[in-house]
């Protein structure tokens, strides 16, 4: 055997698992929900049949799809700068050689060990107009009919609930960066008489340029994904205002529900937009590899 | 590194003011779930924020209700069986891109770099369709097999391996180890630190998953502890106690798990793990 092939029986025998895997659960269901989405079905979802692309230009267009996407969109909005800007303020509080320390990392980590469905819950359950604290708290709108059942504020609320569920991994990811910022910088800069603040915006958030960047692709990322808050908290309500594009895939209420070849389309409108995230997002990976730990 | 500058006096003083503030900011959702668990069914709505009657009931209660002890099986059956097939898979695909020489390789890792760009949620649609064909519905094999190898681990761990000093394989080739001697007795002991945080990844965003288990366990008898709280919110609507004390009951164990595992948490994290 040539010195080319020798390793590869070997090759073969260790890839198998991983390509099974991937390519039955990634890649196939990929390239599937593609065809499945060009084909247009009856009302109750049989009776599929290839009839052109155009459906995913219709699905597009529709009113429900720009809604989703406009939701999913402001979701985002509400949730990544709000949450960078959080941690980042977490991170620098605790970011000090004091007694006790320890112990405030630890509690603002702690939220990373929360699941969507238990911090759902948890919100559900502070918000909510008859048993709700928060709810008793703030009265109005809270009280009757409930931030989660208002359409002007139900967006806002799942935006609050998944603000907090994700500050735990912000912090740690900010908290990383803010370590490996060399300790002469800022002597440098005490040295050169930058107070408090020049420090914190000419030398930490400079330095926390990669880490920023890698943070708030992660949490945009997971922004467009979301899918259980919505599902807990609202049900995609009231009246569409929380329904995400995720939520119009799988949603309970979602008025595609039965519809697979509608679904798929979806799914694969999803797929494209969060292409653009993902390319972002593999970058700073290999931004991070690139610098090492 | 913090910075250089240590506070004293009165600015000591309102650095921990500050801290302590944040502190319970962040822990009150979390305290007022914990003092509602603990409520019996008719006080829930007294005293919200102080635990001024205390009993194991409502914990019990929502336990037998809400199928608890077969969801928490079901949880960690599946996340172990994920967690040790992910670095199974992640090391043996690691090793074959970062020590084996075979033709297209880099057509192959392009393929698995590839898989990184589909979100799982584009595909849940047709992957529930084939776990039905499969007749898995309601089943270990259902709720576990999509997350059995990842490219995220794959990559992370050839990372580490083409990080080791090239005369590594050399000597050990000198000493009569053949590829899987090396694998086992070299490659993986060096990298246990990744392969620490990598289970605790995959640990967690199995235990974590979402709509997968909602599509999947369409009996409650298979729902994981995830999908078994959204059968419990829904089937007691009007009881909020029962459904506080159930997310209290299946938040414990994470926060426990996470207290041991901090430091492999934070790597995993800051190492790109980006695929939640």
């Amino acid at each position: 055997m040539s010195r080319r092939w020798r390793d590869a029986p070997l090759a073969v025998a260790f890839l198998a698992p991983s390509l099974a895997v991937l390519g039955a659960f990634v890649l196939y269901p990929l390239g599937r929900a593609m065809w499945l989405g060009h084909q247009r079905c009856g009302a109750t979802g049989g009776n599929c049949q290839s009839n052109g692309w155009d459906q995913y230009i219709d699905v597009f267009r529709s009113d429900e799809f720009q809604q989703a996407f406009s939701v999913t969109v402001r979701f985002a909005l509400l949730t990544v700068p709000v949450g960078l800007a959080l941690g980042i303020g977490l991170a620098v509080l605790a970011d000090k050689h004091l007694r006790g320390m320890g112990f405030f990392r630890t509690v603002f980590s702690s939220t990373v060990a929360t699941s969507v469905a238990v911090a759902s819950l948890m919100w559900f359950f502070l918000l909510n107009p008859s048993v709700g604290v928060l709810a008793d708290w703030i009265g109005g709108v809270a009280k009757d009919p409930g931030l989660l059942r208002d359409e002007s504020t139900a967006l806002w609320a799942v935006a609050v609930s998944s603000i907090w569920a994700n500050l735990g991994f912000t912090f740690i990811v900010v908290t990383a960066g803010l370590q490996s910022i060399p300790a002469d910088l800022y002597e440098s800069a005490y040295v050169d008489g930058a107070g408090g603040w020049m420090r914190f915006s000419n030398v930490t958030i400079p330095m926390l340029g990669p880490t920023l960047l890698f943070a708030g692709v992660v949490l945009t990322s997971r922004a467009f994904q979301s899918y259980g808050e919505f599902d807990l908290l609202t049900g995609g309500g009231p009246n569409g205002s929380t329904t995400s594009l995720t939520y119009l895939v799988y949603g309970n209420n979602s008025i595609i529900k039965n519809n697979d070849g509608l679904q798929a389309a979806v799914a694969v409108l999803l797929f494209l937009v969060l292409l653009v995230l993902s390319v972002l997002q593999i970058r700073g990976l290999e931004r991070r590899v690139h610098y090492g730990n | 590194m913090a910075t250089s500058t240590q506070p004293h006096g009165w600015r000591l003083a309102g650095r921990y003011a500050l801290l302590i503030g944040v502190a319970v900011l962040v822990l009150f959702p979390i305290w007022v779930m914990v003092v509602g668990a603990f409520k019996p069914g008719n006080k829930v709505l007294q005293d919200p924020l102080l635990p001024t009657s205390v009993t194991l009931d409502t914990l019990r209660q929502a336990w037998r209700d809400g199928n608890l002890g077969r969801s928490l099986v079901n949880s960690t059956v599946v996340a172990l069986l994920v967690t040790v097939a992910q670095v199974v898979t992640s090391v043996l695909s690691a090793y074959a891109f970062a020590f084996l020489k075979f033709p297209g390789r880099t057509f192959v890792f392009g393929v698995f770099l590839a898989t990184l760009l589909v979100p799982f949620e584009a595909t849940v649609v047709v992957n529930r369709e084939t776990i039905q064909d499969l007749g898995w519905l309601n089943s270990f094999q259902g709720l576990a097999v999509p997350f059995l190898a990842t490219a995220f681990g794959t990559f992370l761990v050839r990372q580490v391996f083409l990080q080791l000093p090239k005369d590594l394989r050399e000597a050990a080739r000198m000493d009569g180890l053949g590829h899987l001697g090396f694998l086992r007795e070299v490659a993986v002991p060096l990298a246990r630190p990744t392969l620490g945080a990598l289970a605790l990844f995959g640990f967690l965003s199995s235990w974590n998953q979402y709509l997968w288990p909602t599509v999947i366990s369409t009996d409650d008898d298979w729902d994981t502890v995830q999908s078994g709280l959204r059968t419990l919110s829904q089937a007691q609507i009007d009881k909020p106690n029962l459904v506080i004390a159930g997310t209290v009951i299946v938040a414990l164990p994470i926060f426990l798990i996470l207290l041991v595992f901090q430091r492999q948490l934070v790597r995993g994290l800051t190492a790109g793990a980006v695929k939640g």
